[in-house]
């Protein structure tokens, strides 16, 4: 069991102005499973999400990802999570003064044990991988949308994570290159049995996945 | 992990982000390279100052020296009796006793005539007071009537004396008393008077005959050789009446300095130039990383959801403020030494460019932009991951 959450309670704000989102998620992911959640927006996805991620703190019920309890946990034990998992944002969020090599050697340079070399051979591999061999010194600017999408994407896949987390990816690309750049995703996930979890509102790309839940009304419901 | 890693990961990317925005490097470095600037001046400045304000002084050659109580400084001294000095030859360890009679006069000079305040030096030539080997040379015909010899490190609005000693003009008019100069010596001019000249102690009472010779500006005492000079210091002190002091050596030195330093406001001054160059520093340098912060706190959010750590981005923001220190001071430095030989070559003032203040301001600047860096920092702390996303 990679992901593990029980009764999963999650507002914003306090007091009167308590804002529940999440009211009790109840959700379990397999080693090596795709998973992907719809549903309206501002039900709460990126929220459950972030929780996942270690980057938000849940004080209620139980969020176990590789078997670590996330609920009411240290920032240490956030940061572990953190480094295990790959992120990809809505946004590609590359750092804009790093070419796309620099960028996915970000990953690995929180690594002291790897040499300069080893770095810059496993970017160039997975950018490869992903279609930019030609790209490597390019600035995000400089890049398209898809392109950008697919660093970041090799960005998050290069650290080897057990778990990519996917905000809507491919909500700000076209058609094609949206599509294009969650079968990348898919296959080099599926290779190395890394388990997804991506938020989409794409119907388009639900056909990747092994199984499609909704989040609706702070609630997990199996479509 | 070691302490490279930690530090050069950071530093790296903290470069590469100074670079990627020329315009705000630019800006950033013009900052420090200001401050930078601005400092090296006023360091340079009070050094000059103090140095020269104590070059006659240093070249005294005596053990003790004696000025009355209420003088503040050589160049405003208060006189005092004569016979205060000879009851030091009292103490057996004293030789020689010496008076000095100092006061500023005008001076003519030659070629244009216009009349300039200068510090009249007189003192017995025999003695050798002042240790410099071209008064030495002269100390015969300096005991002729009316002879002065003038510190070729005058300001240059005291007229070529030197070439016209050499075309063989050499009388002027010192207080309106005519005068022969026979030549010249190199000592150093100070904020208090702009030239000196040299005379025996009888030509001073001539250049100014309301002083007498009973009433002495400094009273300087040689003692015999393999005697204590702390000793008869504090020997001396109980012969002597309390309005005299008494200095070694060292300590006239510092009582001249001291007085640049506290009782006149130019210490302070320059001081304050000095703290308003690195405070306006480092509020640029402030300026240029709090906004580099704000518009890289997506980024920092970014790499903060990837695993980094607060004092990542701590050493990131360190790293970017020595970066600037570094390129800052290096022009800074290179235009400040162009400064200091303008100053010395157009307004004829010493400024030495020494390791030791290259090395004062390059701490200073890396001081301020620490401090800078340590301010920004706080800004740090807003960056929460999850509420970028
Ligand atoms: N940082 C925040 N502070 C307060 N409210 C928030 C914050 N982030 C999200 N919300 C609110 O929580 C709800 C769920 O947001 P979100 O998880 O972003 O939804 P989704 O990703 O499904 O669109 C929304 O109503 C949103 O307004
Ligand atoms: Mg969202």
């Amino acid at each position: 069991m990679v992901i593990e959450v029980n009764n999963l309670n999650f507002s914003f704000g306090s007091g009167t102005l308590t804002q529940p989102v999440l009211k009790g998620v109840n959700i379990t992911i397999q080693k090596g499973e795709i998973v992907l959640i719809t549903g309206p927006s501002g039900s709460g996805k990126t929220t459950l999400l972030t929780i996942i991620g270690g980057l938000r703190q849940a004080m209620n019920g139980s969020v176990r990802v590789l078997d670590k309890q996330l609920v009411n946990s240290t920032e240490q034990d956030k940061v572990k999570i953190r480094r295990q998992t790959g992120y990809i944002f809505q946004q590609h969020n590359l750092l804009k003064s790093l070419t796309a090599l620099q960028n996915v050697c970000m990953t690995l340079e929180m690594y002291h044990d790897l040499t300069e070399y080893e770095r810059q051979y496993r970017a160039q591999k997975i950018l490869a991988a992903v279609g930019l061999e030609d790209r490597f010194h390019y600035f995000p600017e400089a890049l398209s949308g898809g392109q950008r999408q697919r660093v970041s994407i090799a960005r998050a896949l290069v650290g080897k994570p057990k778990i990519i987390l996917a905000d809507e990816p491919t909500a700000s690309l076209d058609r094609q290159s949206g599509h294009e750049a969650v079968e990348i995703l898919k296959q080099l996930a599926k290779e190395s049995k890394t388990t997804i979890l991506l938020v989409t509102h794409d119907y388009r790309i639900l056909d990747v996945a092994d199984r499609v839940v909704e989040l609706e009304d702070g609630v997990i419901k199996t479509v | 992990m070691n302490i490279f890693d930690t530090w050069y990961f950071p530093a790296r990317l903290a470069w590469r982000q100074l670079i990627h925005d020329r315009p705000k490097l630019i800006a950033a470095i013009s900052g420090v390279l200001f401050a930078c600037v601005l400092v090296f001046m006023q360091l340079g400045f009070k050094d000059s100052l103090y140095a020269s304000a104590a070059s006659m002084p240093l070249k005294l050659d005596g053990d003790l020296f004696l000025v009355h109580q209420q003088s503040e400084a050589m160049w405003r001294p208060a006189q005092f009796k004569r016979s205060e000095l000879m009851r030091a030859l009292g103490h057996p360890a004293v030789a020689e006793v010496i008076p000095l009679y100092l006061s500023l006069a005008t001076f003519k000079a030659m070629d244009t005539q216009v009349k300039r305040t200068l510090m009249v030096y007189g003192f017995d030539p025999d003695t050798d007071l002042l240790d410099v080997e071209a008064i030495k040379e002269l100390k015969h015909a300096l005991r002729l009537k009316d002879t002065v010899m003038f510190d070729e490190y005058s300001r240059p609005e005291f007229g070529p004396v030197g070439e016209l000693l050499a075309s063989g003009q050499n009388r002027t008019e010192v207080n309106d008393y005519k005068v022969t100069i026979l030549g010249v010596f190199q000592l150093g001019i100070s904020f208090a008077a702009d030239g000196n000249i040299v005379t025996s102690d009888l030509n001073f009472l001539r250049i100014f005959p309301n002083r007498s010779i009973h009433d002495i500006d400094v009273g300087i005492i040689r003692l015999h050789p393999d005697t204590s000079i702390q000793q008869t210091k504090i020997e001396l002190r109980k012969l002597l009446n309390d309005f005299v002091k008494i200095y070694t050596y060292e300590e006239i030195l510092e009582h001249e300095l001291l007085y640049w330093e506290n009782a006149a406001p130019i210490g302070f001054i320059f001081n304050f130039g000095t703290i308003m160059g690195l405070i306006v520093g480092m509020v640029i340098v402030y300026q240029i990383l709090f906004t580099e912060i704000t518009n890289y706190r997506f980024e920092f959010a970014t790499l903060k959801a990837m695993g980094y750590q607060h004092h990542y981005f701590v050493r990131m923001v360190f790293a970017s403020a020595f970066i600037l220190a570094v390129l800052g001071f290096v022009p800074g430095f290179l235009l400040s030494n162009s400064l200091y030989y303008l100053a010395e070559s157009q307004i004829f003032i010493p400024m030495p460019m020494t390791v030791g203040k290259i090395v004062t301001v390059f701490v200073f600047i890396l001081f301020m932009c620490a401090i800078a860096g340590l301010l920004a920092i706080n800004r740090l702390k807003s960056a929460n991951p999850a509420d970028m996303f």
